[in-house]
């Protein structure tokens, strides 16, 4: 029973649920509550921006952009036009994916380095525009976000945070490990291994492509509206060049093409800045040896690279 | 008129430094392929060094030159310590370890100086000289001539030395090279060396004009990155033009439609140019065998 249950693809994803609902038990105090959203809600990010690279091999570096559109819609709808904040994340996902399919259609026929620095360009340019409309974003400063509220309850306690970001995180695993094994997920391996092999056997490249491009550019900017609700609080970085590369890391970190090495990866990348509050000064020096580290010499990521260690394949 | 020149001379300045990236990076990209986000460390390296040896009493010209070997034993250990031991890893990997290593670079930059802007004094005084209806700085003629020298001194070194043709080969044919018994290990540290100290010789000729401070390198490796991708990666001349271009564009934007947006523009440009010509300006187009 438990190795037929073990072989099934949400095998890890029920083994994370666990975890999330039984580390609450261990907290010494709520600020870790805090702390688990913030994993939850990058590694949301980070399980969509693996769907785009590990799955079907195309690599962005400005995929806070998207973030930001998300965390800026739940910011800026409430605040200049008076939408209810469960609209604006809507609303934020409708912009995200319509610029993703704009911007995704000519920019994704572009290859390795050429694709990443379009990609970086196209992050760059959305963090300045957040950055420059102070009328509507605050400008550099950032500005407050209005509480969100659900069914007359407003969302603003800490555990409160942790169990929704929970839920909407495992939902989004959920969903990106049914996409692996469905035909599309398949498609979009094979136009990874060989685009001329996939065409070949009448896979639509630019079509899957897309696909990829446009769902997680909608995982980032949900991760993006969710950051900016439970922070009340947001800044252009949320869109910037060294989010766009966190992202990337924590994807790559954890392990390409793995659903549960994305969430491995975000909660390693999220929790070490906490970890290291007490050493700030080296926090950086750290941060840059460890990924130099991994990435030299676990190329495959922390999860696969562990899991073939202890002898299970990696879903 | 004379607001065009005003603009094109300053763009001339900033595009020089942006080259003389974009140079570096394709050094290294031809040698080994990989594209070095680090490289902006070396700009910056160059400046603070400087800078701080300078401030310490040692004068200008021997606070340069020491400034300069640091950064080159910084090349020498990223490509020893980091991308040595990481060959044959994907490019994504190679990415993200150089973006490591600027990460790393910046953080001890951070413990060894400081978080400040720093500035020293022009080599030849800030008196603006009058060229036809503009001005221009002293200290941008060094830059130019800085380039200038550098671009040359390259031209001569991978045409004429025997060294250059070995780096040549290893870009062309690693395996061939190989086999004709060039050392594409040490072609392959000389490489790093030969960016990191034309990139420390670029943050020393342009601090003088736009203060250096740890944070500098991210956004002009991305510069000169794209200058490099808009002459083509891996063609020297293209990584000069485009580096040229990127900064004159840069000036004319900001001076014409807004200097909110003078980043936006070169990156503005660059997409278009990837998209129109995806092989950049004087790139070949890779044709793939399957």
């Amino acid at each position: 029973m438990l190795a037929r249950l073990s072989r099934h693809r949400a095998f890890g994803l029920l083994v994370i649920a666990i975890v999330i609902a039984v580390a609450p038990l261990l907290f010494p105090s709520t600020f870790y509550y805090r702390m688990g959203t913030a994993i939850f809600i990058a590694a949301l990010a980070a399980v969509g921006l693996n769907i785009l690279m590990g799955l079907a091999g195309q690599v962005s570096l400005g995929h806070a952009g998207f973030y930001g559109i998300g965390a800026y819609a739940v910011a800026v709808g409430p605040a200049s036009f008076g939408v209810p904040g469960w609209a604006a994340i809507l609303i934020g996902l409708a912009l995200a994916a319509s610029v993703a399919f704009l911007v995704g259609r000519p920019i994704l026929k572009l290859r390795g380095h050429y694709l990443a620095v379009a990609t970086l360009g196209f992050g760059i340019l959305v963090s300045m525009v957040l950055t420059n409309e102070g009328a509507w974003t605050g400008g550099p400063d950032g500005m407050s976000v209005k509480r969100l509220v659900l069914f007359g309850y407003v969302l603003k306690d800490r555990a409160a945070w942790y169990w929704a970001s929970a839920l909407v995180l495992l939902m989004g695993a959920l969903l990106a490990v049914n996409l692996i094994d469905s035909p599309t997920g398949r498609a979009m391996r094979a136009l990874h291994d060989s685009e001329v092999a996939a065409a070949v056997n009448g896979i639509d490249v630019a079509r899957y492509k897309l696909w990829a491009f446009v769902i997680s550019a909608c995982y980032a900017s949900l991760a993006g509206s969710l950051a900016a609700l439970s922070d009340a609080f947001i800044t252009p970085a949320s869109a910037g060049f060294l989010k766009s590369i966190e992202l990337v890391t924590m994807v790559v970190l954890g392990g390409m093409g793995s659903v549960i090495g994305g969430i491995v990866g975000a909660a390693f990348l999220e929790s070490l800045p906490q970890l290291l509050a007490r050493m700030q000064e080296v926090e950086h020096v750290l941060l840059g040896l460890i990924i130099m580290l991994v990435m030299i010499f676990m190329r495959e990521g922390l999860f696969p690279t562990l899991a073939r260690r202890f002898g299970r394949a990696s879903p | 008129m004379s607001q065009f020149l005003q603009f094109l001379f300053s763009g001339l300045t900033e595009g020089a430094v942006y080259a003389m990236v974009a140079l570096g990076f394709t050094i290294i990209y031809n040698a080994s392929d990989v594209v070095n986000f680090a490289q902006g460390e070396f700009v910056m390296l160059g400046g603070m060094v400087t800078f701080f040896v300078n401030a310490a009493g040692v004068p200008l010209p021997l606070a340069a030159l020491l400034a300069i070997v640091v950064a080159v034993l910084v090349g020498l250990a990223l490509n020893k310590l980091a991308v040595e031991p990481a060959r044959g890893a994907s490019v994504v990997n190679l990415i993200i370890i150089t973006i490591g290593a600027s990460i790393f670079i910046k953080g001890v930059a951070q413990l060894v100086f400081d978080k400040r802007f720093h500035r020293f004094q022009a080599f030849s005084g800030d008196e603006p000289i009058r060229v036809l209806d503009a001005t221009i700085l002293p200290q941008s003629l060094w830059v130019l001539a800085g380039a200038c020298a550098i671009f040359v001194g390259l031209w001569l070194f991978f045409g004429h030395t025997l060294a250059g043709k070995a780096i040549t080969a290893v870009a062309s044919n690693r395996l061939a090279a190989e086999l004709v018994g060039i050392n594409t290990q040490r072609m392959m540290a000389l490489s790093f060396a030969l960016s990191a100290g034309i990139g420390a010789i670029a943050g020393i000729l342009i601090t003088p004009i736009s203060p250096t401070s740890v944070e500098v390198g991210t956004l002009l490796a991305l510069k000169g990155f794209a200058g490099a991708m808009l002459g083509g990666m891996g063609n020297p001349l293209g990584a000069v033009a485009g580096g040229l271009m990127v900064g004159i564009v840069e000036k004319l934007s900001a001076g014409y439609l807004s200097t909110n947006y003078k980043d936006a523009v070169a990156f503005i440009i660059i997409i278009l140019t990837l998209l129109v010509l995806p092989a950049g300006l004087f790139g070949k187009v890779k044709v793939d065998r399957v």
